[in-house]
């Protein structure tokens, strides 16, 4: 899997580009008011809740890993030096974070040895005798205006060469984005594969009776909440461009399907039809979405435009059939269905047409998630009364069970394809876990107190 | 027709229909209907607060909203609104066929009236699988209603799924009671 790419020499990113990819999206809150009557009993319990919001917003998840591939590229990561004074993000720390949770990569400790800021400083027997396969250097300078310029170098200490160098232009709210996209770039220089480090994950959080729709960075940091709700909120999805989400809401006291601006926090009713609407899924295109809809019979698959024009309908039979999602090419769609007797996975073309069982194996297999080169299925399967994820080869059938858990729902892929998110219950709360493809590392997103699930990989 | 249904429905023709409609409202009900509040949580709020009006259970005070509305009579096979189902089952079993009997009359009698099937799921698995799982259960009792001569236009099917449980538990007698679809009135 190891494919170094070409040492790249000193290349400066150009700015535009660092910038577009660094800009935030301003997330905007819908909250969704309580019925009348409790909305006047809890008043004063709302105002306290919505002054506290900002802080939760702001608390962070704690990460642990588990396990790792079985040859791991060993990175020595130099903390970035800033000038006396100046700030000193924990860009290194972030990023090596980024590095192990992925179980491609262990982190050389550091301690004792040079401290290097610039590729011309590095003594490379030294590294070499820590057993460091790469090493991570790079520097903090402050710009005028607030800004900061973080300048990193990754450098290969057996061939002694350089394989990335990259400056970037920053603002102080930047700085955990410039150490994902630091994490990025080792990633793919050193395994030949991207990083989704720079993505993000929607999952929806319950406190008490309150629920919580938020995006959060890939690591579980920096959640933002963009849906408050006493009613509940599941299935979310990010838009291909993740500028919008949709999810199914009970605030109209059924299931809805909403999609979702990111950017200026306006929603749009997708499905509001009579009966339930539920289980989104969005096309590849970005412009229609497969929906689950009761209107006509028990939840048969539909397709609808995003702006919740041109209903189409695509599976009949009176069974249940529900959890649509489309293969990258926009041609399959997979979902669950109850028509063999049992709860299995099914594939029929997207335009409608003949149907095709997938799954096998046991009584119960649902939440199909497709990776992102069409090749596998990641879903929840039933043995001897656990929920588990599996990672299903399209091509031979073959199943491999990833986690060892018992309660697993809602998987979905990492946008590099590498990893699989998912919810699980420990100790009676729910927790999000990622779990590598090869099963070998898995990692813990939690945060105490509060109840996380409904995860979904995006962008 | 779906063959699940088909027994439940021939039972369902064979019976007199003696209750319909014929049920003597004369208990007056100040509690608001234990069922009722119990259906959707949403009512809870508005149970809650009916409790203060009622201090001393003076007799034949009037109540807000319909006094001798015969879906608040505990005696009445109206007052009930809770269908369960056996585990992975979507037969609506025997023993509720004089309650839905009764609901059908009173839906046959005012047609202006509105019912909301909600359909529940115990919480193993897939929520979206069983949100699916819970609309069965209210499409079953929506499909009893309908051969009972009740007005599509009346019914509407819906599903919590999961979302709602009545018991949070994780026991099989808390699964049982979360399998289960709830007759919920519009006016309600």
């Amino acid at each position: 899997m190891r494919r170094n790419k070409a040492a790249c020499g000193l290349r400066r990113q150009g700015r535009h580009d660092a910038y577009a990819r660094l800009t935030f999206e301003s997330s905007h809150l819908i909250e969704i008011p309580a019925p009348m009557l409790r909305a006047v009993l809890l008043f004063p319990l709302f105002c306290l809740a919505l002054l506290s919001a900002p802080f939760a917003a702001r608390a962070a998840m704690e990460i642990q890993v588990v396990g790792g591939a079985a040859s791991q590229i060993a990175v020595a990561m130099v903390p970035f030096q800033s000038a006396p004074g100046q700030p000193a993000p924990a860009l290194t720390e972030i990023a090596g974070n980024d590095l192990e949770r992925s179980g491609q990569f262990r982190r050389v400790d550091v301690s004792g040895a040079q401290q290097p800021v610039a590729p011309a400083q590095v003594n490379y027997g030294v590294w070499r005798s820590k057993g460091a396969d790469a090493l991570v250097i790079g520097q903090v300078a402050a710009l005028p205006g607030g800004r900061f310029e973080v300048r990193f170098y990754l450098l290969d200490v057996i061939k002694q060469t350089q394989l990335a160098a990259l400056s970037y232009n920053i603002s102080a709210a930047q700085w955990r984005a410039t150490a994902h996209q630091i994490a990025d770039i080792i990633h793919e220089k050193l395994t030949g594969i991207p990083g989704a480090f720079s993505t993000r994950i929607a999952y929806v959080q319950k406190q008490g009776k309150r629920f919580e729709l938020r995006v959060a960075d890939a690591d579980g940091q920096n959640p933002r909440t963009v849906v408050r709700s006493v009613e509940p909120v599941i299935s979310p999805r990010f838009s291909p461009d993740g500028k919008r989400v949709v999810y199914v809401s009970f605030e109209d006291k059924k299931p809805v399907v909403y999609a979702q601006s990111l950017q200026d926090g306006s929603r749009r009713k997708v499905a509001a039809f009579k009966g339930s609407n539920s289980a989104p899924a969005w096309a590849p295109d970005g412009k229609r979405l497969a929906v689950v809809l009761t209107r006509d019979e028990a939840s048969q698959i539909y397709l609808i435009n995003a702006d919740g024009s041109g209903l189409t309908r695509l599976t009949r039979g009176g069974n249940l059939d529900t959890e649509p999602v489309f293969s990258p090419d926009g041609q399959t769609l997979y979902f669950t269905s109850d028509r063999g007797g049992s709860a299995q996975i099914y594939q029929m073309p997207a335009g409608g047409g003949e149907s095709r069982r997938v799954s096998f194996s046991g009584s119960y297999n649902v939440s199909a998630a497709v990776s992102p080169d069409g090749r596998y299925l990641a879903y929840i399967s039933r043995d001897e009364g656990r929920f588990r994820v599996v990672l299903h080869e399209l091509a031979s059938g073959q199943v491999r069970v990833l986690t060892d858990t018992a309660r697993d729902e809602s998987p979905s892929f990492a946008p590099n394809g590498q990893a699989v998110l998912y919810a699980t219950v420990l100790g009676g709360r729910g927790i999000l876990g990622t779990v590598g493809v090869d099963g070998k590392t898995r990692a813990r997103l939690s945060e105490s107190g509060v109840d996380a699930r409904e995860p979904a990989w995006g962008p | 027709m779906n063959k699940v249904l088909w027994p439940i429905l021939i039972a369902l023709t064979l019976s007199a229909c003696g209750t319909t409609g014929s049920t003597p409202a004369t208990v007056e009900d100040r509690t608001g209907g234990t069922t009722a509040t119990t259906a959707t949580t949403a009512a809870k709020p508005a149970g809650a607060d009916s409790t203060g009006v009622n201090g001393n259970g003076v007799a034949g005070s009037v109540l807000p909203g319909e006094p001798g509305d015969p879906r608040k009579n505990p005696a009445s096979p109206l007052s009930k609104r809770s269908i369960h189902f056996d585990f992975d089952s979507f037969v609506v079993k025997d023993e509720y066929r004089p309650m839905l009997e009764a609901h059908a009359g009173y839906l046959n009698s005012k047609r202006d009236s509105r019912v909301i099937l909600q359909g529940n799921a115990d919480d193993r698995g897939s929520r979206e699988y069983n949100l699916a799982l819970g609309q069965k259960r209210a499409e079953a009792v929506r499909k009893v209603l309908s051969v009972l001569g009740v007005s599509e236009a009346q019914m509407e099917a819906i599903s919590f799924g999961e979302e709602k449980p009545r018991n949070p538990a994780s026991t099989e007698e808390a699964y049982a009671e979360n399998r289960r679809t709830d007759v919920v009135y519009g006016d309600e």
